[in-house]
């Protein structure tokens, strides 16, 4: 290295220096910008439109109300956020309630806890799609385990995933047996985090096991449980890959769930520019959910200091 | 320590191996399924000769793209990984050391929270067009990108977190020691979120090794990936229930392999900031 470069070197490492905080910033932003800010902004504009390929070239015509239209009379839109509020609603409930028990006992018993964390990992890794693909052999109505099972009971087989009235709940036990192990996980750290000696003071004041439960484990545990709940519902709303491969939305529109729909819309029926509009809707009820919730969180925490 | 509640006794002998049982049964039932003739299934039986042949006609077939669909997966997985590490340690060691304005920092990570929550589903259609255009429709490049941006928000979060758990002192000292901003972050700061790095890690390569929806609509036959794969074992008109089972049971193996080396980050990653 000529000694003329060394300095040069030096104040160029320098200034990148001083604007490390920016450009170690920078790579990420640029990614927000073009992979989801501009994809939101072209998902408005789209939905404005009616676009339509002819012999792969891209005609975009604009038309708002067409869209508008399309949603309104949509046959397929009401039952679709119905059964996806459905769905979230009871699945999450259910998931809360099975995880937020089990950890507690779980946390009681002494032996097996270690295994017992292996174990509830498994479903959360595992592609959605293979356990759709695999729920589907289970509930196979000739050959599947539950029916053979229940067949050895001697109870009649069911269509567990062809009968309309059957087939969002069957949707919603895979859910519940898949995202359980993700609660557990969450609240059992928890449960094990809890201060021993508020819980050894209350045992010696002479509460019993309920009450412990109910007056001192519970309360502590809302922060952990808040988060869990949250994360998980906004996680049930984004489902798809499951139903996809497990009822593909059917039988009817039994099993559809708004990503479905969307999928459909856009990539099945080619309707670009409503499936921008359907999408839209979509984010801005996100949106206003988020905010909504927000001010609420903000009010109790007002309230309770 | 003796716990005030611990309890032994027909709880942890019944309900326990009950529980774990409901979890591993599926797992086991398709394992099984994986080793049996298309007949054996068809008839339901539980006793039968095991085969190989299913995962052979998956590897091997000349119907089959299930090994291309591997290496996409593969591919795929670690470079988004690789680079949603490299961008997320970056930017969450930026926004945690150094003084942003209130309306930039709190922006961009709601703006962050509010991508995190929006379904996948909604901007696949305009990605499908942006890539399009750029000629990078049908790419391995096309799926990395989308899927280090759906996974960045997580771990700019997730490493958010762990940076916080460093003390002041450490990076104030390497500084007062003539240490340039760089070297602090890639001397002090960053070997000290190892654990975040491999919780964020395996989050993401699971999450990429998993992703369904973006493959699904910006692949085709060639850079398919093992999710694809599945589907496409699901849904042909005759539905190969045997093959389908041996595609699931190798498409969890990487689960598998991460439940093992990396079990202790991962749940810890899950948990920090739940606890708190």
């Amino acid at each position: 290295m000529g000694d003329a470069a060394r300095p040069l070197r030096r104040r160029l490492g320098k200034k990148l220096d001083a604007a490390f905080p920016y450009w170690s910033l920078l790579p990420a932003i640029l990614l927000f910008l073009g992979l989801s800010v501009y994809p939101i902004l072209r998902l408005l504009h789209m939905s404005l439109s009616t676009i339509s390929f002819e012999g792969g070239v891209e005609r975009v015509a604009f038309a708002p109300m067409a869209n508008v239209a399309l949603l309104l009379n949509d046959p397929v839109l009401r039952p679709a956020i119905v059964n996806t509020l459905v769905f979230v609603a009871v699945s999450v409930a259910a998931e809360m309630i099975i995880g937020l028990a089990l950890a507690i006992f779980v946390s009681r018993v002494r032996r097996g806890k270690g295994p017992m964390r292996t174990v509830m990992i498994l479903p959360i890794l595992v592609p959605p799609v293979a356990i759709g693909s695999m729920w589907r052999l289970i509930y196979n109505y000739d050959f599947g385990v539950i029916n053979q099972a229940i067949g050895v009971l001697g109870i009649e087989r069911v269509d567990w995933l062809g009968q309309p009235s059957l087939a969002l709940v069957s949707v919603i036990i895979v859910d519940v047996w898949h995202w359980v192990p993700f609660i557990f996980l969450i609240l059992f750290a928890a449960v094990e985090a809890l201060p021993v000696d508020v819980i050894e003071a209350a045992h010696l004041d002479g509460a019993s096991r309920g009450q412990i439960t109910r007056h001192v484990i519970l309360p502590l545990l809302m922060p952990a449980t808040a988060v869990a709940f949250v994360f998980r519902a906004v996680l049930a709303f984004k489902t798809f890959d499951e139903v996809f491969l497990l009822t593909a939305g059917g039988p009817g529109t039994a099993t559809d769930l708004i990503s479905l729909h969307i999928y459909n819309v856009f990539f099945v029926q080619n309707q670009l520019g409503y499936g921008a509009m359907l999408s839209i809707s979509l984010i801005l009820m996100i949106v206003s959910l988020l905010l909504v919730g927000r001010r609420a969180a903000l009010r109790v925490q007002v309230r309770h200091g | 320590m003796a716990r005030p509640l611990a309890s032994h006794g027909p709880l942890q002998y019944v309900l326990l191996p009950t529980i774990v049982l409901a979890i591993v049964l599926p797992f086991l039932w398709i394992l099984m399924s994986s080793f049996k003739y298309q007949i054996d299934i068809y008839q339901g039986s539980w006793v039968f000769a095991p085969t190989l042949s299913n995962y052979i006609d998956v590897f091997l077939s000349r119907r089959s793209d299930f090994l291309s669909n591997v290496w996409n997966s593969l591919v795929v997985a670690g470079a988004s990984t690789v680079s949603v590490l490299t961008l997320g340690a970056l930017a969450a060691y930026s926004l945690h050391r150094f003084v942003w304005a209130k309306w930039f920092s709190v922006g961009l990570l709601g703006w962050l929270l509010v991508f995190h929550m929006i379904p996948v589903m909604t901007l696949v259609g305009p990605w499908y067009l942006v890539f399009r255009e750029l000629g990078l429709y049908d790419t391995r490049a096309a799926l990395i990108l989308t899927h280090v941006t759906i996974n960045l928000p997580m771990t700019i979060w997730l490493l958010l977190a762990f940076f916080r758990e460093i003390p002041k002192e450490l990076e104030e000292a390497a500084e007062i020691d003539g240490c340039r901003r760089a070297q602090a972050f890639r001397l002090v700061a960053l070997p000290l979120v190892v654990p975040g790095l491999i919780a964020a890690g395996v989050l993401a390569f699971v999450f990429s090794w998993n992703e369904f929806a973006i493959a699904l609509n910006l692949t085709s036959r060639a850079t398919a990936t093992v999710p694809v794969g599945i589907a496409l074992f699901a849904q042909q008109y005759e539905v190969q229930h045997s093959q389908m089972a041996a595609a699931s049971i190798v498409a969890t193996i990487p689960a598998i392999l991460l439940m093992f080396f990396g079990q202790r980050f991962v749940i810890q990653g899950l948990t920090l900031g739940a606890v708190k």
